[in-house]
């Protein structure tokens, strides 16, 4: 009795002087929620809203509550940089999380320097974090590690000519460009490079020509949304032999969903949210991957993406930062997040540092193979 | 050799659907005047509905049919609603309105379905047949038969049926049509019916092969509408020819030159043609009314 | 027969304002200055009223769009010709600035070659695109807009590809320090787009009352009535596209230095559809329109954000109802109530 009424007068008094205790954390997001880039954005924006409740229900970070801000600027640049601006200067956040597309990412970027506010972007190319920028971090793993993996893969069952065919999107293209860049180094050869546009229907006529290639020998296919589907059913329909590769961007059961039987056999690096029953034991991936599927599969009825899982993790950074920091500053948490160390996440462990701003390494990629319709890890 | 005959398979497979579209532009603008923007969207409706119901357990010769019944019931809502009214509106303002109702129906499409790419399986199964070292999948002769059939059923309908003839003479003149006893009222629901009708079916028979999601109206509307101007507006052969074109000239383009410029290649052969024949492959010769 | 003949509609709200105008111009102000200083003093008002820099973002941009549609209004409202191609030629400019610089060519010079290249290039496809009319001009200039999108998504050396790329260079900040002035760079791009709108504006409407301007409305009426009447019909309609596509640069090249970063989105089919849009939701008869239009579409979005789900159908259904009840446009609607309310 007189415990509640002691904490009840606390409150109150909490309630007159606006305690910090009851303030709120407010952390911002732009997200391509709909338009070209919603299988991103969709995710993304699901993670976030259920992970902010989970949070909050836990009594939020350092005891007070965190609120979301989050905005749709539909992929377009010119939006993203209205909605940061509006985030930073009238909702007054300490953080953004967002940018599902390159495009967005980097027209949001420069903002984050002139506010001094941390940015943690769910976008996929290597120009966001090279050069590094003082505030801009990210947490999906680069196109061109996904090409180094690749083309690792290839060379060791001993083949080196690869035949490229891209999404001319900025997923696809941006990939394509850091494929060829690392080919030589990889030990690969490029000796055919076709692309397709994101919603064509038929990629016959770019496979044959890939398929008549002298001396092809496996094929690499960055892209994503539906134009990787289509290539693998056109892959199979051509009865195609050669081994073929399809990209970290379409890494989900979607992809399989949409591709069919065609899907068998093929290849792609992803991250371990895709296995979550293979992973051994003392793998400290298991327990973040185990859980964000647990919530995810109970809040929304389906299985999270590969996607979501960039959110997952970003979300996660940014708590870790601020409960680290122990303070509402933004450079204080942007420091904080600096020093991020050993973070397991669902997308692999982070490690930042001044000169890493993504902090991951092509240990947490895992080549998968597509087999009777399930994720199957390579043996390396 | 074989590589030729792929291209062409590919070409014709495309094409189809692109004509298919282009025939509903063409009956619409036949009876009405109005190139609809909104066209695309017909073909999402088909789709989406059609994958919606058979991903519900519906048989697909029941799930088929419902979808063009859907695709048809928001052809005539979108004629009460939104042209009807601005019949007499100038052409820039019937484009953003097509354009406008294009957007909504975008809209709506996202909240009654999902924002996930969609898929169900060929009407007689994915197995590819090989033809002279070539390969069609059988759903892509659904697909060319549907647009055949279309077309036929067009030429038949506008000139050897009362009220496809009702539809014709309601273009060319609706006051004189009214006149001599057309219910021209009548006309205009049939004809954006069809047209619904028809661009649904699109849908329904292509989605095994491209898929189909919310957003990817737009640029089914863009070929479709690249297709009949190519072709010839108010036309059904040049929809048919049109779209058969466009879908070659990309399949070629991406198997002997460059697929980076596929579609490029067709817009250019588009303005090539406008600039030496103002009126399209197959269009009458316009002139001009003083 | 909706959809066959020209446009009809605006032009009679295009005489009311001629008619207006009229009696101005035998006042010490001239029409164009007149119009240039209701910009003005907007672009002030404005200013007043912004609470944050966030405000004055979306102030940029709608001048910046208001600038970009003057354009249309000269080409849709004056002579009655759509364009669904647009957004090509802002991309023009807006790419030329971005690209130019790192060639070591300076900002302003870039911005320039933006647009003359943008001009020109509407000189070059101009006469035999102007030959067509209706459906077949607005997919000619469809078809254009799409080759110059192409172009710079696939030429990913030169424009970064579809991803975009940063437009390094001036930041309007550093001209208002010369002066002494220390703004914030949203609130000097704010003033400078302003500007920029207020002068096309001016510009505009001084064009309308030009014996060019008149030739250009009686080509609106009937091609044929102009001819009769000794109008160079294709050389005048040219020289419109030409002024059009330079408006649309000049606003690219803007938005490019203003973003800091450009896609190749901004010369995509939507953003075309939605230069047209605000130019006929406002009215294409007058520059009020292209501004009314401009604020709205620039506006709404960020006001639909709390229905983000419902956002697409919110503006479509404002574009089909705008267009049944408001046919020549928001601005003639209201003038022609308010003088009937007067009468």
């Amino acid at each position: 009795m007189t415990r509640q009424a002691v904490a009840a007068g606390v409150s109150a008094l909490a309630l007159l002087t606006g305690a910090p205790a009851l303030a709120e954390i407010k952390i911002g997001a732009s997200l391509a929620v709909t338009g070209p880039a919603a299988f991103l954005g969709d995710p993304e924006a699901k993670t976030l809203e259920m992970l902010v409740e989970e949070l909050n229900a836990n009594g939020g970070i350092n005891g007070e509550e965190v609120e979301l801000v989050l905005y749709d600027d539909g992929a377009d640049p010119n939006k993203a940089r209205t909605f940061a601006t509006r985030l930073i200067e009238e909702d007054e956040v300490v953080a953004v999380i967002g940018g599902s597309s390159t495009g967005t990412t980097m027209a949001m970027a420069p903002l984050f320097a002139d506010y001094e506010i941390p940015f943690i972007s769910l976008a996929g190319a290597v120009v966001i974090i090279d050069p590094v920028q003082e505030f801009v971090f990210k947490t999906p793993h680069t196109d061109r590690m996904a090409c180094e993996k690749i083309f690792a893969d290839i060379t060791s069952r001993g083949m080196t000519k690869v035949g490229l065919i891209s999404g001319t999107g900025g997923f696809g293209a941006s990939m394509r460009e850091q494929c060829l860049d690392v080919a030589e180094s990889s030990g690969v050869e490029i000796v055919a490079d076709e692309s397709y546009g994101g919603s064509d229907s038929d990629m016959t006529p770019q496979l044959t020509n890939i398929a008549s290639t002298d001396g092809i020998e496996a094929i690499v296919n960055p892209g994503f949304g539906q134009g990787p589907a289509v290539v693998t059913r056109n892959y199979a329909q051509l009865g195609l032999d050669m081994p073929l590769y399809q990209s970290h961007g379409v890494a989900s059961d979607e992809f399989i969903k949409l591709a069919g039987d065609a899907a068998n056999g093929i290849r792609l690096p992803a991250t371990p949210l895709l296995i979550p029953d293979q992973l051994a034991e003392d793998d400290v991936q298991r327990q973040p991957v185990q859980d964000y599927i647990a919530a995810y599969e109970e809040a929304y009825g389906e299985k999270p993406s590969t996607f979501g899982g960039y959110a997952y993790d970003a979300f996660h950074l940014l708590v870790d930062a601020i409960e680290r920091a122990g303070s509402t500053d933004p450079v204080e948490i942007r420091d904080a997040l600096e020093a991020t160390e050993e973070l397991a996440g669902v997308t692999g462990v982070y490690t930042f540092s001044p000169e890493d701003h993504m902090g991951l390494d092509l240990s947490a990629f895992r080549i998968l193979e597509i087999e009777d319709g399930g994720w199957k890890p390579v043996e390396e | 050799m074989s590589e030729l005959l792929q291209f062409l398979v590919s070409g014709i497979t495309v094409g189809a659907i692109y004509a298919a579209i282009a025939l509903g532009f063409t009956l619409i603008y036949n009876a009405s005047g109005v190139v609809n923007f909104a066209q695309g969207e017909f073909v999402v409706i088909g789709g989406m509905t059609a994958a919606a119901l058979i991903g519900a357990g519906v048989p697909v010769w029941i799930a088929a049919p419902l979808a063009v019944i859907a695709g048809m019931l928001v052809g005539v809502l979108l004629y009460r609603l939104a042209i009807k009214p601005a019949r007499e509106a100038p052409l820039v303002s019937l484009i953003i309105i097509t354009i406008g109702a294009s957007i909504f129906l975008r809209g709506a499409m996202q909240a009654v379905f999902d924002k996930q790419i969609h898929r169900y399986d060929g009407f007689s199964g994915d197995a590819p047949l090989r033809v002279g070292g070539a390969t069609i999948l059988p759903q892509s002769l659904w697909i060319v038969g549907g647009s055949i059939a279309v077309f036929a059923f067009l030429a038949w309908f506008l000139n050897r049926t009362r009220a496809g003839r009702g539809i014709k003479a309601t273009a060319s003149n609706r006051m004189a049509a009214a006149l001599v006893g057309i219910n021209t009222g009548r006309a205009m629901n049939l004809s954006f019916a069809l047209s619904a009708a028809i661009g649904a079916l699109a849908g329904v028979l292509a989605t095994p092969v491209t898929f189909t999601s919310y957003d990817v109206g737009v640029l089914m509307a863009l070929k479709g509408f690249s297709a009949t101007m190519l072709g010839g507006v108010g036309s059904p052969l040049g929809a048919l020819a049109g779209g058969l074109l466009i879908g070659l000239i990309e399949a070629l383009t991406a198997g002997y030159i460059s697929s980076d410029y596929k579609d490029a290649s067709a817009f250019i052969v588009i303005l090539l043609v406008l600039f030496l024949r103002p009126q399209g492959l197959f269009g009458a010769r316009i002139t001009e009314r003083v | 027969m909706a959809g066959q003949g020209t446009t009809t509609a605006p032009q009679e709200s295009g005489r009311e304002m001629q008619a207006r105008t009229e009696p101005a111009r035998r006042r010490v102000i001239g029409p164009g200055l007149r119009t240039f200083l209701i910009f003005a003093v907007l672009v002030g008002l404005g200013a007043l009223i912004f609470p944050s820099s966030y405000f004055y973002r979306v102030g940029t941009l709608v001048w910046i769009n208001t600038l970009a549609v003057t354009g249309i209004v000269v080409l849709l409202g004056y002579v009655g010709l759509v364009s669904l191609g647009h957004a090509g030629f802002f991309a023009i400019g807006a790419y030329a600035t971005a690209i130019l610089p790192n060639y070591g060519i300076p900002s302003p010079l870039a911005m320039l070659a933006g647009v003359a290249l943008a001009g020109l290039l509407a000189l070059a496809v101009g006469r035999p695109i102007l030959k067509l009319s209706g459906y077949y001009l607005a997919i000619a200039t469809l078809g254009l807009g799409m080759l110059i999108w192409m172009v710079l998504s696939k030429e990913a050396w030169l424009t970064g590809g579809p991803d975009g790329m940063v437009v390094s260079g001036m930041n309007a900040r550093n001209l208002f320090k010369m002066v002494g002035l220390k703004l914030k760079s949203a609130e000097a791009w704010y003033w400078v787009a302003g500007f920029a709108a207020a002068i096309g504006a001016a510009i505009a409407v001084n064009l309308a009352g030009s014996p060019s301007g008149r030739a250009l409305r009686a080509i609106h009426d009937s091609d044929v009535a102009a001819r009769s009447l000794g109008v160079d019909v294709a050389k005048a309609k040219s020289r419109a596209f030409v002024i059009s596509a330079l408006y649309a640069a000049v606003a690219g090249a803007l938005l490019a230095l203003a973003n800091g970063y450009i896609t190749p989105e901004t010369g995509g089919f939507m953003h075309s559809v939605e230069m047209v849009t605000m130019a006929v939701l406002g009215g294409a008869s007058s520059v009020f329109g292209a501004l009314v239009g401009a604020l709205i579409l620039t506006a709404l979005p960020q006001v639909l954000t709390v229905f983000a789900d419902y956002e697409h159908m919110v503006l479509g259904g404002i574009m089909v109802l705008t267009m049944i009840a408001m046919r020549r446009g928001l601005v003639p609607f209201i003038v022609d109530l308010w003088n009937r309310r007067k009468s």
